[in-house]
């Protein structure tokens, strides 16, 4: 594999992410429980998007076939797609979205702090940008799990059940594979056993605030960045990819 | 013919779409103007605010037209994402002509605020009625890039430009 080829994933990998975790919080758009909170996670989501593109953009740059950002979002098939195990799973109730965005997005920024120092200018430079974004969402995320956690019986036991239902899915985010060691090897890209600390320390900082128990001897589901996805992903890209898929190169 | 003077008067009176009380030269988006040798060809270069910002395409288009208008053969606008947008890239004047409809420019926080709830802890004063009894009712208002505070002082809502 290539550096360019290796840039290639895992500009995907990294754009799936932001894909795939943006169109589940669009899910809650009209049906957020106040409406600042639809505003929040829709906005959130327009993030993703946004980050989406640009990491797409530059997969299409490298690839060089001619694709756009667009060709690749929406005519791709699930075993092509590189996301996380994480961000395809469902929203279920707010503590579930909640959760799943807290355990994300403090991954996201603990890989776009390192990315920045990336060698690849381009990447490092988009980095930069993410960074402030996602320490938003990480916030936002983790404000509400405190306020969860304090709450009610009712609100506590809902976001310690999403806590223990989703940790299965965390070690994935730290795993590795060819394209990995070729950009570690550049310069481009880091060892994720690197961020495993960085994360831990983010995520039980919010867990103890918020009152939670770290699940222990959970059993680890792992293969997203391999294409090997949970039921879930074939669900969101036939909603997502319907019409392109449908109808090739339909435009409005 | 334009001069890059001329470039720049005539981009500074485009407003950003979001924001129309602002110009996208008010807000930093425009980071570069760069005539060809026979200022046929104007290259732009801009950098979004927001990864998410909707505003974007719409404003890309609005330069080309602008520039067209004023007889210039070429446009080309470019995008950079690096350095990265910050509030800090927006002007003097700017920030003043958000005051003035209503909208509270950014204001930094304190080195030493906490990583959560620190929104408390921030003062903004009231656009309206300058007074710093206000409080934070929500993250996001009508655009990514805003949230919602209200003045306890005059009982009025009011729209806080994020600092980023």
């Amino acid at each position: 594999m290539t550096t360019k080829e290796a840039l290639y994933n895992f500009c995907l990998r990294l754009g799936d992410n932001n894909l795939i975790l943006g169109q589940r919080l669009a899910e809650w758009c009209s049906n957020g429980p106040i409406l600042e909170e639809d505003l929040a996670m829709t906005n959130m989501s327009l993030d993703n998007f946004g980050q989406a593109e640009y990491l797409y953009e530059y997969a299409a740059e490298l690839e060089g076939k001619g694709n756009s950002a667009d060709d690749l979002a929406f005519l791709r098939d699930e075993r092509e797609y590189f996301n996380n195990l994480l961000v395809e799973q469902p929203n279920g109730d707010f503590a579930v979205t909640m959760m799943k965005e807290m355990l994300y997005s403090s991954f996201a920024v603990s890989l776009c702090e390192a990315l920045s120092q990336s060698k690849d200018e381009r990447l490092s430079g988009l980095a930069v940008r993410m960074t402030k974004e996602v320490k938003y969402h990480y916030r936002h995320s983790s404000e509400w799990l405190i306020r969860l956690g304090n709450g009610t019986d009712e609100s506590r036991t809902r976001a310690q059940t999403a806590l223990n239902e989703l940790w299965m899915f965390t070690a994935d985010l730290f795993t590795m594979n060819q394209t990995d060691k070729v950009l570690v090897k550049a310069g481009i890209s880091v060892d994720m056993n690197d961020l495993l600390p960085v994360w831990r320390r983010s995520v039980e900082e919010v867990l103890k605030a918020a009152k939670f128990k770290v699940p222990q001897n959970c059993h680890m589901i792992t293969g997203g960045i391999d294409g090997q996805h949970t039921e879930y992903l074939g669900h969101i890209l036939c909603e997502m990819q319907y019409l392109q898929q449908a109808h090739p190169g339909a435009k409005w | 013919m334009l001069t890059k003077a001329e470039i720049w008067e005539c981009l500074s009176q485009i407003p950003d779409p979001d924001i129309p009380v602002v110009s996208i030269t008010d807000l930093g988006l425009v980071k570069e103007v760069t005539p060809s040798d026979t200022a046929e060809k104007v290259t732009v270069t801009v950098t979004p605010s927001y990864s998410g910002c909707p505003a974007m395409q719409l404003f890309k288009q609005e330069i080309i037209e602008a520039l067209k208008s004023k007889g210039i053969k070429e446009v080309e606008v470019k995008t950079v994402y690096s350095p990265a947008w910050s509030s800090n890239m927006i002007s003097e004047a700017g920030k003043e002509k958000m005051r003035k409809h209503g909208i509270a420019p950014p204001e930094a926080l304190a080195k030493d605020s906490p990583v959560f709830f620190s929104e408390t802890k921030r003062t903004v004063r009231c656009p309206w009625c300058n007074s710093t009894d206000t409080k934070h009712t929500s993250q996001f208002g009508s655009t990514p890039c805003k949230a919602l505070w209200f003045c306890n002082s005059c009982n009025q809502p009011f729209e806080y430009f994020k600092c980023i």
